[in-house]
This record gives C-alpha cells, sequence and structure tokens, in this order.
C-alpha cells in the first residue's frame, strides 16, 4: 500500500489538485490554427496543380477566411494571457527551446506573405469585387498585382510551407510538455495537421458550389478522417505501451474520467459518422450536404479540447 | 558561480509545516497559494508501515522544463547562482512554463506572473539562509553550494543516501531527500 497526500500548503488554485491552467481559449485556439494551416495548404496545393478555376474556392476564395480565423484564434489565445499587456514581451526575444516563441513568429510571419497570396488569388477569386471596389478607387494596384504575380510560385511554396508548419505546431506545442504525459507524443504534430486539413476540406465542402470541387473534397476529406484514425491509433498504441506514466495518461479515455466524450464527441460524432454520411452521399444516398462536413468541423473542436484536458489531468506526480 | 541546492532530512522532518508558514511570512505569497508545501507518504502494510514526511517546493532544476518553455525568457536560470527564477515584468502568464513543470511547483500570482520559491535569493544577498531552512526547528533542511566540496550539503550526499522527486523526468532536481 502506498498513499500520498499533502497535508499541508499547496492547493493552488488551478494547479491543485489537478491542473486547469487552460480554458476553452486554448483548444479554440489550437482548433482555429489547424483550420487555418489546413485552409493555407489545400490552397497552396491547388495553386501548385494549377487546379484554380477546377477548384476555385480552394485555391482562391477561401484564403481570405485564414487570417480572419487566425486573429480569431490569436484573440482566444490572448484572452488566455494572465498578463495581456505584456503581449508584446513575445517579440522582444526569440527563445529556440519553446515551442511557443515558435509559434509566435510563425504566427507573425503568415500575415504578410498569405496577405500576399491572397493577391495574387483576388482577381481571379472575387472579380466582381475586385473591379467594383479596389481597382476604381485603386487604379495603380493592378500594376502592383502584376508585379506580386510575378513571384507567384515563391509565395504559393512559402504559404504551403508556413500553412504545415502552423498544423503541425499546434501539435508539437502541447507534444513538447514531457511534463504532462498524455501530450508528451511526436504524433499530435501530425494528428493536428491531419485534423486540420479535414477541418478545411469540410469548410470547402461547406462553401463550394462547384461538382468537380465536391466530389474531390468528399474524396479527400474520408482520406483525411481515415488517416485521423490511424494517427489515434498509434497515439493509443505509443501511451499504452510506453511507462507507466504514459499508461495512466491513457487510461484517461480508456475507461478514464475522458472516455466517454472522447469516444461519443471526437470519435463517434466527428468520425464515424461523418466517415458514414460521406460514404452514402459518395455512393449517391440523398444525405443534405451540410450534415458531413458540420460533423467534421464540431469533431476537430472537440478533439481540442479532450486533448488539452487529457494532458492536464495526466501529470507526474500522483498527489 | 555557485551551485546551490537543498538537503532535506526526512528522517528529522516531523512536518511541522514552519517551512511553510515561514515562507508565507517571508514572500508575503498571496491567500490561497504556496511556494512550499508537505508531504506525507505511507507506505507498507499494518503493522509495518513506513512514514516519509518531505517538504516539497520548486527543485531549481538543473535541466529545467519551465525555462525551455517559456516564450518570453521570463523564467531564467540565475547565473551567479543557478537558482530558476522568473522576471516578473517579462512575463505574460502563458503559463507554458506551468504546464511543463513535472512537480506543479508554479502557480499564477493574482498580479498577472507565475510565482514560485525563489531559494529566498533576495536573502542568500543578504548572506542569510532561505526562511524555511533558516526556521525548521529540527534543522532537517540544509542549503549549500553543491560546488563547495567542503559545503555541509556535498557533505551529506556524499555520506547519506538519498534520492530525489521523479529522476524518470530527466530534469536533475536541486532538492536532495536523505533517506
Amino acid at each position: 500500500m502506498e498513499e500520498i497526500v499533502i497535508t499541508s500548503g499547496k492547493m493552488n488554485h488551478h494547479v491543485d489538485p489537478v491542473l486547469h491552467v487552460f480554458g476553452w481559449e486554448i483548444p479554440v485556439y489550437l482548433f482555429l490554427g489547424g483550420l487555418v494551416a489546413g485552409i493555407v495548404v489545400l490552397s497552396a496545393l491547388m495553386v501548385i496543380l494549377n487546379k484554380t478555376k477546377e477548384m476555385s474556392i480552394t485555391a482562391s476564395k477561401i484564403p481570405v477566411l485564414a487570417p480572419i480565423f487566425l486573429s480569431i484564434g490569436m484573440f482566444a489565445l490572448l484572452l488566455d494571457l494572465e498578463n495581456k499587456i505584456r503581449v508584446y514581451q513575445m517579440y522582444l526575444t526569440f527563445q529556440p527551446t519553446a515551442p511557443m516563441s515558435w509559434g509566435a513568429w510563425i504566427l507573425i510571419l503568415f500575415y504578410p506573405f498569405n496577405l500576399l497570396f491572397i493577391l495574387t488569388q483576388v482577381r481571379s477569386g472575387f472579380p466582381e469585387f475586385y473591379q467594383k471596389y479596389i481597382m476604381s478607387k485603386f487604379p495603380k494596384i493592378d500594376d502592383v498585382i502584376n508585379w506580386i504575380c510575378k513571384f507567384s510560385s515563391q509565395i504559393t511554396w512559402i504559404n504551403l510551407f508556413i500553412g504545415a508548419s502552423i498544423g503541425i505546431y499546434t501539435g508539437i506545442l502541447l507534444g513538447a510538455f514531457a511534463a504532462r504525459p498524455f501530450w508528451n507524443s511526436a504524433i499530435l504534430g501530425p494528428l493536428f495537421l491531419v485534423s486540420g486539413l479535414s477541418a478545411a476540406s469540410a469548410l470547402i465542402l461547406l462553401l463550394s458550389k462547384q461538382e468537380e470541387e465536391i466530389n474531390l473534397f468528399q474524396k479527400v476529406i474520408f482520406g483525411l478522417i481515415l488517416t485521423e484514425v490511424v494517427f489515434i491509433g498509434l497515439l493509443i498504441i505509443e501511451l499504452s505501451t510506453g511507462p507507466k506514466i504514459t499508461q495512466q495518461a491513457v487510461g484517461l479515455i480508456l475507461g478514464g474520467e475522458l472516455t466517454a466524450f472522447f469516444w461519443i464527441f471526437d470519435f463517434c460524432i466527428g468520425i464515424v459518422l461523418p466517415a458514414i454520411l460521406l460514404l452514402a452521399r459518395i455512393k449517391g444516398k440523398s444525405i443534405p450536404a451540410f450534415l458531413a462536413p458540420s460533423f467534421v468541423l464540431l469533431g476537430g473542436l472537440f478533439l481540442r479540447f479532450s486533448i488539452v484536458e487529457a494532458g492536464q489531468l495526466s501529470t507526474w506526480i500522483p498527489y | 558561480m555557485a551551485r546551490y541546492a537543498m538537503v532535506i532530512d526526512t528522517k528529522k522532518c516531523v512536518g511541522c509545516t514552519d517551512c511553510v508558514v515561514a515562507c508565507k511570512a517571508e514572500n508575503q505569497t498571496p491567500d490561497g497559494f504556496h511556494r512550499d508545501w508537505i508531504v506525507e507518504k505511507t507506505s507498507g502494510k499494518f503493522p509495518n508501515l513506513d512514514l516519509e514526511i518531505r517538504s516539497e517546493r520548486c527543485n531549481h532544476c538543473e535541466h529545467p522544463p519551465c525555462v525551455y518553455a517559456c516564450p518570453t525568457g521570463a523564467s531564467h536560470i540565475d547565473k551567479e547562482s543557478n537558482i530558476t527564477l522568473v522576471h516578473r515584468n517579462k512575463c505574460i502568464g502563458c503559463k507554458a512554463c506551468i504546464a511543463a513543470c513535472p512537480y506543479d511547483a508554479r502557480y499564477v500570482h493574482p498580479e498577472g506572473w507565475v510565482d514560485k520559491c525563489t531559494f529566498c535569493n533576495h536573502r542568500l544577498k543578504e548572506g542569510k539562509l532561505p526562511a524555511c531552512v533558516s526556521t525548521c526547528p529540527t534543522h532537517c533542511m540544509y542549503f549549500g553550494d553543491l560546488d563547495k566540496a567542503m559545503s555541509k550539503v556535498s557533505q551529506l550526499l556524499k555520506s547519506r543516501k538519498w534520492k530525489v522527486i521523479e529522476p524518470a523526468a530527466g530534469t536533475k532536481p536541486q532538492v536532495y531527500y536523505l533517506i
């Protein structure tokens, strides 16, 4: 028998008896970060593959949503800070060992390069808006965009790199916390990237009206959520076969207190249900088009909530 | 440069909590927050029970994950003393250091920065011992420089069996427990 108790002191707010320093803001930020990563990667890919006409939502229209979503995510992150005024301190230094520092700088890099990418696509994505509101007021902008388009290839590749970096970073951010056994896995990086790609694909499905684009992304999203299942399986195997603390950590979703949330909301609603609905639609069944992508988006959000919570509940110190 | 460490004799500690009170009085930690605490570990089977009492705090690790996780450099290792400290003016309260600490030794101060044990570095500068060490009525706590072979802490670690908390976390704690 072994019993360890704290008899005096401690019981610090949000630290004891279990860690709860991250609230809703972090999962929301991680979800929106993943969604933005997915949007940027997919739009860049379509431009690289020269599919801008067939995939106009993906290549030319949806990129404008990326900075909006990212700004909402960063606002959620700001709300999480205990000292919001000092947020500028992040940008007075670069700490190579801190994933959060890498993230802060990558997110700053995102905005100018994403703006350049949007400018290369604005004429094909929003021709009427461009003529009516931009060209009429700033007639010389056409020359500027022509000049920017000379570097379109480089801008697209840089966006692809930044998008993938943001997607992986959202997982590495948690994975680097060795003190939280549930998070301490390299699989979180690719899992969050794939989840971000599936969320972005779901958004494209919700917005697109082009048949070719819809048909492609129904298949893409199906493949992506199957990949998610593989990564979730690998995560469970990795944690289950690790030392005692990781076995205890994975126990949270294998019979522990997060089991119901994880398997019902993340797995059934976020993965199995949309997979069935998509399969039925691919086979020609008449199911409302918005259902499957909506569940994929919800599943992505639930996944971040459950993983953030599981990490905080897992610990080295059992008291 | 010194390499300060704390050595606590679990055979002498009675869990009186004077160290907890002394720390609170010295460092004026806010209500409901503590930089150190007492842990009682009971192991064995009745009637052969073993009781170990430990006064715990930030371990001032040699490989501090809190410092590595800090995005602003607020969490740092003091170059002169090797003590892990927090620059209050640089701390944005992102709580990465709290999540990174396997010992849950940190907390968010209500004024918006992360707080933890400092080994009373303000007292060390005046040539005094940390408040908890100087208060301990059983003299079970020792503090000194591990780089000095003749220091009390060095001698105790050479002559007695000791352990650190969760060595597998790989942080190389600098708070040692004599067993």
